[in-house]
């Protein structure tokens, strides 16, 4: 299959199922309330070796969020429950509460709740206030700028984690141009994340190593230094590889991002520079959701 | 209204304990069957039809009209359903109610929604002492749901109150929130002497005119209050003026107390 003479690899993305969640950041302006999430979403970029992977979703209006103020959405996932409610309340503690005015909210109405203002309340010393308002618990946490509101719990989504696809191209220039291109039109979807830098990862992996410590290393089949050493996925058109990583809530927000990013991939074309579409899985052995390439385009 | 509808023959000489007839107690019943049913009425038992025409078939919904300033316990302990009231009623109406909704037209005696765990009390004209309190002895007033009055406030309104919401379009009277560890009650009317009187937790907000505390609670000053944006957002869908509370920020006047209890309590006077 050949699309604006991009060659799309009859493939898929192997997916796992993992745990996710939504939370609402608010503050007194939009900047401060992308700080609390950039903090809050920062050193997350896989559970390999961050406990979880987070981003922001989207900005919210006033309108959108429940104190009226600017806000950001953003999504957190791990491979467990405890996990998860463990990076919550680390991440939530250590970025959110310490950010200049901001309030938390959970972003999902129903699941399996998880804490949230429910343990940061202990911050107040015994000041903190409880307010149950329209049938739902908010903590009011005194801190030195005014009160950290905080909804009491969150709640807990069956997500999906790994969605992925690979952008073979001539050269660096051309593979970030079309990575940022999919990442700008990938960000215009909701319930999808990609945790990445910028949403890219220039170091995909394959399960394993020769190194018995390590659970993951350097995906060498797409290497192009790795051309003459090993089997190598690469021909001598394509000099760079980049992966967008994508974790959503739902398979259908995870679909719906890849195909967003495929196809602004596709339309830069191989007059771009983009030879080949690909996409990273296990032979299907180990992940429970596949997302196949080309019924996602053209 | 589709439902049962009870009228009242005559103001009765003793109290009348209406505490049986609740829509989910009623349900399958004919108007015959209701009209049997017996009430205690002063020491005597008496039954239902003696003092109400029965009309109707038990439901969801309950009507009652007359004059029922000494009928007591309306909706008590009811947790499904709908009771209104076209006149005025006695004590203990919605006692120990965890769900469901009652309306009253009239007025309201005391202990009105004493101990209220759920569900929504609509009183439109003025309810007596101990709205939302704890029967003497007992140490749980009310524990959640919302009361909304649209007169005035008896005195001890909320005492010993824990959770939910009480809203007093009125007038407060004395002791408003006394002995409160917690929950809100918020007014559009001037309140009594010694709001918060031995409250140890909970929320007074007057978005009125401003209370006068007593000296054992503190001023804490001006501060913005964020969460009154929630609160406010939240009777959106009351049927209450404070639906349409509009204010143009979260500036409010807080004082803390009741300090001479160890209180950690609050009086906010939120101004338009």
């Amino acid at each position: 299959m050949i699309v604006n003479g991009v060659a799309i690899d009859d493939t898929f993305a192997e997916a796992f199922a993992m745990r996710g969640t939504r939370l609402i950041i608010t503050a007194h302006n939009l900047a401060w309330a992308r700080q609390a999430a950039v903090s809050m979403t920062g050193f997350a970029t896989s559970v390999i070796g961050c406990g979880c992977e987070a981003g922001i979703e989207r900005e919210l209006a006033t309108g959108e969020t429940p104190d009226g103020r600017p806000g950001v959405s953003v999504l957190l996932f791990a491979t467990s429950s405890s996990e998860l409610t463990k990076q919550l309340e680390r991440r939530v503690g250590m970025c959110v509460l310490t950010s200049p005015t901001s309030a938390v909210f959970s972003g999902i109405a129903t699941g399996r709740p998880l804490p949230l203002g429910k343990t940061l309340r202990y911050f107040g010393d015994g000041h903190q206030i409880s307010k149950v308002i329209g049938g739902k618990r908010y903590w009011r946490v005194p801190v030195m700028d005014g009160e950290f509101i905080a909804e009491d719990t969150t709640a807990m989504s069956e997500a999906i984690g790994g969605g992925n696809f690979l952008i073979l191209a001539t050269g660096t220039s051309q593979a970030l141009s079309a990575a940022e291109s999919a990442i700008q039109a990938m960000r215009r979807m909701t319930g999808a994340i990609m945790p990445f830098p910028g949403g890219v990862v220039r170091s995909g992996s394959k399960v394993g190593s020769k190194y018995k410590t390590l659970i993951a290393s350097t995906n060498h089949a797409f290497c192009p230094t790795l051309r003459a050493s090993v089997e190598s996925e690469l021909g001598p058109e394509v000099e760079c590889v980049l992966e967008i990583v994508i974790d959503g809530l739902t398979e259908e927000a995870v679909r719906d991002s890849m195909q967003a990013g495929l196809r602004a991939v596709c339309a830069l074309g191989a007059s771009g520079g983009i030879r080949r579409l690909s996409a990273g899985n296990y032979g299907g052995k180990l992940g429970k959701f596949h997302f196949p390439l080309r019924p996602l385009l053209p | 209204m589709n439902g049962l509808v009870l009228r009242l023959r005559s103001a009765p000489a003793f109290r009348l304990d209406l505490s049986p007839l609740t829509p989910e107690r009623l349900a399958g019943q004919s108007a015959e069957a209701v009209a049997r049913l017996e009430l205690a009425y002063g020491r005597r038992k008496v039954p239902v039809g003696e003092w109400f025409e029965v009309r109707g078939a038990a439901g969801p919904r309950l009507l009652i009209e007359g004059d029922c300033t000494r009928v007591d316990r309306i909706g008590a302990g009811l947790s499904d359903g709908e009771i209104r009231v076209e006149g005025s009623v006695g004590a203990y109406l919605g006692i120990g109610m965890r769900g469901g909704r009652i309306e009253v037209s009239g007025n309201t005696d005391a202990y009105t929604a004493c101990g209220l765990a759920g569900g929504v009390v609509k009183v439109a004209g003025d309810a007596g002492d101990y709205l939302g309190g704890a029967l003497p002895g007992e140490h749980r007033g009310m524990r959640g749901g919302a009361v909304i009055v649209g007169g005035r406030l008896g005195d001890r309104a909320g005492d010993h109150m824990r959770r939910g919401l009480i809203l007093a379009e009125g007038e407060c009277g004395q002791y408003c929130g006394s002995r409160m560890q917690g929950g809100t009650i918020a007014t559009l009317g001037r309140c009594g002497a010694r709001p918060g009187y031995a409250m140890r937790r909970g929320t007074l907000l007057f978005a009125g005119p401003p209370p006068a505390p007593g000296p054992t609670f503190n001023d804490g000053g001006e501060l913005s209050l964020g969460f009154l944006v929630l609160l406010a957002r939240a009777w959106k869908d009351l049927p209450s003026r404070f639906a349409s509370l509009s204010r143009s920020s979260v500036r409010v006047q807080r004082w803390v107390g009741d300090l001479a209890f160890g209180g950690e309590g609050e009086l906010i006077h939120w101004p338009g």
